[in-house]
Order: structure tokens, then C-alpha cells, then sequence
């Protein structure tokens, strides 16, 4: 393989605070390859949300390089990086960050909008997609009618919807009961056995279990970096 | 695209219906506003510019002094100081390319068995060219009809529907003051005059007719009015000139001593008139217009709360790929709707407005397509400027910075 999906090199982030600069992150270096299911475990203030905001291209950082795809994340402009989010990215958020006037399928399909997809289209690729995470029958309700698991495979429907090359979901059962997390999370594995990157933040073990790969932060730097126990990932 | 930005945009709108409502109401009275204002402030200087083209052009009025006008000695010992000889000496001047000297008062007027009132106007056949009036059926009379006081008359439309309802007057007989007087011509439609008084209602006679048998002056040869029409509108001053020494000297004022007489100028008169309408109309215009701009602030202020509002949103739509252009057309686009359907709906009331003025008390109203064309384009203009500002407060957001919001 030539290079990886994910590059950071000396990644670091520092927040403006009332007591001057915060360090939230120091030169983090991590490697992620295409296919891989990596859980980014830590406690409380480690610096697992800012780093995902970073590889989000949320954020920006304020020290050290990312690459996405070989392409240096710096050096892009506001546009390029808004197509990046569209086109390369799709982010699960713990609140699921659903828009709640529109329906299901309008919210799924709502990065194909900024695409420039056309109607028919964004209303067939909101449909399959909706489909794949077994809520077909929900196209046309609003988000305030559906559970908690349900909103959340609707964000990831809309994460997937642009065919991205990598998932990043921080926290994404944060907000769920234990039944439901294991939804998701088969949802997840399912998708990395179609071949698709995924990056997630968990506090719980048995969640982490299910990703092939462990990464535990501490203070704002990379602790460990292990794969996940054979023995462990068949109990998922 | 657009189509799905304006999806978003009625649906934006419509989670806050009454506000929305209320937003546009503002642009609505803005707009309803100048359209009625202008509609009445054009109607009104139509109006006027319809008067002053039925006077007559570059005319002035000489009127005489007398005794019983007081303030004004008279010359050769009482009566009106103009006399018929002053007329013809005027008439000689150059730069005067018409003179009528006219005497005039009210005088019953009888047909059969019926009775009106109206203006008797007593003068020469150059009075109706000096005031460009027509004669729509029948013919004038002519110098000699003045020469031998001959008893013929033309009467004004509004004389000629109240004596003869619809019968053709000419060719009937009236009476005035007991003559009988041959009616030879109906005049054509003038309407009213500056001072709101109806032109058409009149009679016009010869004018030694009219000093023999209607008014029986004491004065023979005196005259209260002459009107004097120049050759052009650059001649007037002069004019005027040359009249006002002629007149002193034939009434032999000495210097030092007032004239006997008044010179008003009509085209003077009629021009300040109409430029009192057009100051008028800018005012109302101008009143209605801050209606507007109020209007425009009311968005300006929705979109401020919208933008603030709506920030997890904002944050949402750049997390999957909207770049800051999209959004800010998402907010100037929903300013601009509010502000054209709040335009249209003012224009709509505006008209009608103007519509009800007009039937309630038949002032004159003009709706251009002008001024509906200004409304418009101010009204889109106010949705832009007023909706960018927030607009680009939105697109400016830090995408992290606005999914973090509350
Ligand atoms: N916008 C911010 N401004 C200032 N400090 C911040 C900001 N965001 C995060 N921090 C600080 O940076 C550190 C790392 O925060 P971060 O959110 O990345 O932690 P986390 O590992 O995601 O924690 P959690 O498990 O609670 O979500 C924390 O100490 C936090 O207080
Ligand atoms: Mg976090």
C-alpha cells in the first residue's frame, strides 16, 4: 500500500482560554489505513473529540500536519475543506445532530445538496441509504418521531450517503441504552466488513471490543496502540 | 439547487409563521406606502398639468383698479381703470400676439322653464384663442358680431346640461336679463381652473353686447379684466415691461404714484402651482419611503435572531459540506423572499389604497408602472443590503465553533 488514509505527524491543538493557551492535544502521530476499524479510547479531557474534530476537518490544528489521502489538510481553503467534509468525510455525532424541521430521507440526502446531486437522484441515494440501516419505512418522518437508536442510524444513512471514503463517529452510543449500542455497533462492524474506514470514540470496553484496533489517548498524547484480541472481537 | 434552497427557505420560514408574518408586514406598509403616495402625489401633479394645459399659454391678466376694490385709486374719476382704447393700445405692442378685454359677472339665465345661474362673460373673439378654446358645436362670433352688439352667445358645457339637459342648444334662445340672446356655439370641455372653480360654466357674449344689455355700466368703454397673451415664453418680461409703461402713461400716473391696476401672471401662477404639487409628491414620497427603510430593519433584525438561532443548524449543514457561499445565499435568499412577497403584497394594498382614495374622494390617482417598477426594485434591494450583513455572519461561522452552540 503507498500511503495511508490518515497521516498525523506532531499533530497538536491548543484552546484560547481565559488562563491563556490550552494544550489539548501534543504532537499526536497516528497511521490509519484504508479498511481499518480503529476505537480511540481515553478518559474524560484526554483529547479524543479534538483530535476527531481535526481529522473531521472541523477544526484546525495548531501545530503538526495531517494528510488525508496524501493531500496535506493544511494547505487547504475554507471550499476545499467544506468538500472534503462532503465528499471524503462522514461524521457520527454523539447527539446525532439531526435538523429536525426535515424529514428523514431531506436530512440523509442533505449533503448531496451541497454535492449539487440533482432531485431524483438525492431521492433514490436517501432511500437506499435509509434502506441499509433498515429504516425505509421512516423516509418521510420527522427525526422528533423516531428513538434515540433510530436518529442515529439515520446520521450514519447520512454519513454514508456521499459514498466517503472514511465514518468518523465520536461517541456515537454515548446518548444510548447498552441494547441499542450493540445496534449500532453490528451496524458499524457490517460496514467495515464492506471495506469502509471507520474511526470511533468510546469510554466502554465491550464497545472498543468490536473495532480491530485500540488507541488509548492521555493527556492530549497517544498512550497505546494495540490490535484488538482475536478472542475478544468474536464475543462482538 | 435553488429549487432545494427554496424548499429550505419556505420551510425555514414556516417554522415561524407569525414572525415571518409579522417580518413581512413591515416590508408590506413600507411598500403599500410609497405606491399609495406616489400614486396620489402623481395623481395630483396630472391634475394640475391637465388645468394649466386648458388656461392658455404665456397669458397675463391686467385687472383693473376701481373704487369699489379699494386700496387702488382710479384713474378719470371712478369705474374700472382699464379701458376697451387701453385693449387696442396694448394689442400694438410688440411681443403681444393677442388681447381680449372682458367684462364679466354671475346673471340669471333663463330657457323655457328653466332657470341657472352662470358666469356672463362679456368680450372680444381673440379671448378664444388667447385661452385655446374650442368651440364643439356651432360656430363663434366674430368683430363685427362685437362691432354692432349683436345678441348671440356660446355657452360652456356645463351651462348648456343644465338649460337644455340633452337637447342641441344652438340655434335656441336664452335670456339674460330680460334679452333675448341667440345661441350660436357650445364650447368645448375645459374642467376646472387653479382655483377649483368650474370653467364650464359660462356664458361668453360679445363684449359691447354685454356692457349694453347685461350690465348696463355707467362706464361704457371700462373693462375689469384684459387678457394679454405674448408671442412667446421668452418675451413675457418684456412684455410686461412695455404694458406696465404704456398703461401709466395713457392713465397719466405720475412717478412715485401706484399703478391702477394689477398685472398677475397666469403662466407664472400656474407654474409655481405645479411645482408645489411636485415638491408635495416628493414629500409624500420621501414620508412613505422611511416607512420602508423601517421595513428594512425589521428584516435586518428577524435575520440577526434567525442567524443566532439557527447556529447548530449552520453548524450541521458545514459539518456535511456546505461551504460558506451556501449558506450565505440560504440567508440572503430567505431575506430577499420575505422582502419581494412582502413587496408584492404591499403593491397589491398600495393600489388598492389609492384605488378606495380615489373613489371616496375623487382626487386624481396615477399608478405607473414606473413607480410600481422603483417599489419593486427597492424592495429587493432592502431584502439584499438588510439581509447580508446577518447573512454573512452566518457564512462566517467556524463550523466547530457552531456545532458546539449550547
Ligand atoms: N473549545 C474549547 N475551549 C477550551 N478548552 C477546550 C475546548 N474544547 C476542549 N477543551 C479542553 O481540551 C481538553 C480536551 O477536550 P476533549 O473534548 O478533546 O476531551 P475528550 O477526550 O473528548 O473528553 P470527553 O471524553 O469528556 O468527551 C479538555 O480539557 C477540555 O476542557
Ligand atoms: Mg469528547
Amino acid at each position: 500500500m503507498s500511503s495511508p488514509l490518515i497521516r498525523t505527524l506532531g499533530l497538536g491543538k491548543s484552546y484560547d482560554t481565559a488562563a491563556g493557551p490550552f494544550p489539548a492535544l501534543m504532537g499526536v502521530d497516528l497511521d490509519i489505513d484504508a479498511g481499518e476499524f480503529v476505537a480511540i479510547m481515553g478518559q474524560s479531557g484526554s483529547g479524543k473529540s479534538t483530535f476527531m474534530n481535526l481529522l473531521g476537518c472541523l477544526d484546525t490544528p495548531s501545530s503538526g500536519d495531517y494528510f488525508l489521502v496524501g493531500r496535506n489538510v493544511g494547505h487547504l481553503g475554507q471550499d476545499e475543506l467544506a468538500s472534503l467534509r462532503n465528499r471524503s468525510i462522514g461524521f457520527v455525532f454523539q447527539g446525532f445532530n439531526l435538523l429536525q424541521r426535515m424529514t428523514l430521507a431531506d436530512n440523509v440526502a442533505l449533503p448531496l445538496v451541497y454535492a449539487g446531486v440533482d432531485r431524483e437522484q438525492r431521492r433514490q441515494r436517501a432511500q437506499q441509504e435509509l434502506a441499509r440501516v433498515g429504516l425505509a419505512a421512516y423516509a418521510e418522518s420527522l427525526p422528533s418521531r423516531i428513538s434515540g437508536g433510530q436518529q442515529q442510524r439515520v446520521a450514519i444513512a447520512r454519513a454514508l450517503v456521499n459514498a466517503p471514503q472514511l465514518i468518523l463517529a465520536d461517541e456515537p452510543t454515548g446518548n444510548l441504552d447498552s441494547h441499542t449500542s450493540e445496534e449500532i455497533m453490528r451496524l458499524f462492524a457490517a460496514l467495515n466488513g464492506q471495506g469502509m474506514t471507520i474511526v470511533l470514540v468510546t469510554h466502554e470496553a465491550d464497545i472498543a471490543a468490536c473495532a480491530r484496533r485500540q488507541v488509548r489517548f492521555l493527556d492530549g498524547r497517544i498512550v497505546s496502540d494495540v490490535a484488538t484480541p482475536a478472542e475478544v472481537l468474536d464475543e462482538c | 439547487m435553488l429549487k432545494a434552497m427554496l424548499g429550505e427557505a419556505w420551510r425555514a420560514m414556516g417554522a415561524n409563521r407569525l414572525r415571518t408574518a409579522l417580518t413581512m408586514l413591515g416590508m408590506v406598509i413600507g411598500v403599500g406606502a410609497v405606491v399609495m403616495m406616489m400614486a396620489i402625489g402623481q395623481g395630483a401633479q396630472y391634475a394640475v398639468a391637465q388645468t394649466i394645459s386648458t388656461m392658455g399659454s404665456n397669458l397675463y391678466m391686467l385687472i383693473s383698479g376701481s373704487t369699489n376694490a379699494g386700496g387702488l385709486r382710479s384713474g378719470g374719476g371712478g369705474g374700472p381703470s382699464l379701458k376697451v382704447a387701453d385693449a387696442e393700445a396694448i394689442a400694438e405692442l410688440a411681443g403681444v400676439s393677442r388681447v381680449a378685454p372682458l367684462h364679466y359677472g354671475r346673471q340669471q339665465l333663463v330657457h323655457g322653464a328653466n332657470n341657472w345661474n352662470a358666469t356672463v362673460v362679456g368680450t372680444t373673439p381673440a379671448y378664444f384663442d388667447a385661452r385655446s378654446w374650442s368651440v364643439s358645436s356651432g360656430y363663434p362670433f366674430s368683430d363685427s358680431d362685437v362691432r354692432s352688439a349683436t345678441r348671440v352667445a356660446l355657452i360652456g358645457q356645463t351651462t348648456a346640461d343644465n338649460l337644455f339637459g340633452s337637447d342641441d342648444p344652438v340655434g335656441k334662445t336664452i335670456r339674460i336679463q330680460q334679452s333675448p340672446f341667440l345661441v350660436i356655439g357650445v364650447l368645448g370641455k375645459k374642467g376646472q381652473n387653479l382655483d377649483g372653480r368650474d370653467q364650464d360654466d359660462t356664458v361668453v357674449i360679445p363684449l359691447s353686447t354685454a356692457q349694453r344689455k347685461v350690465f348696463g355700466t355707467p362706464f361704457q368703454g371700462s373693462v375689469r379684466l384684459v387678457m394679454v397673451q405674448a408671442a412667446s415664453a421668452e418675451e413675457m418680461p418684456a412684455v410686461e415691461r412695455r404694458m406696465i409703461d404704456l398703461l401709466r402713461q395713457r392713465h397719466r400716473l405720475r412717478d412715485g404714484q401706484d399703478n391702477d391696476f394689477y398685472v398677475r401672471n397666469l403662466t407664472a401662477a400656474a407654474d409655481s402651482a405645479a411645482e408645489t404639487t411636485r415638491v408635495m409628491s416628493l414629500l409624500l414620497g420621501a414620508i412613505a419611503s422611511v416607512s420602508l427603510l423601517v421595513g428594512g430593519i425589521g428584516i435586518m433584525n428577524i435575520m440577526l435572531v434567525s442567524v443566532t438561532e439557527r447556529t447548530r443548524e449552520i453548524g450541521i449543514r458545514m459539518a456535511v459540506g456546505a461551504r460558506q457561499r451556501d449558506i450565505l445565499s440560504q440567508f440572503l435568499l430567505e431575506a430577499l423572499i420575505i422582502s419581494v412577497a412582502g413587496c408584492l403584497i404591499g403593491l397589491l394594498l398600495g393600489v388598492a389604497g389609492a384605488l378606495l382614495v380615489n373613489a371616496i374622494t375623487d382626487m386624481v390617482i396615477v399608478i405607473s408602472g414606473g413607480s410600481v417598477l422603483v417599489a419593486f426594485g427597492v424592495a429587493a434591494g432592502i431584502g439584499i443590503f438588510f439581509g447580508f450583513y446577518p447573512a454573512r455572519r452566518a457564512a462566517a461561522l467556524d463550523p466547530i465553533d457552531a456545532l458546539r452552540h449550547q
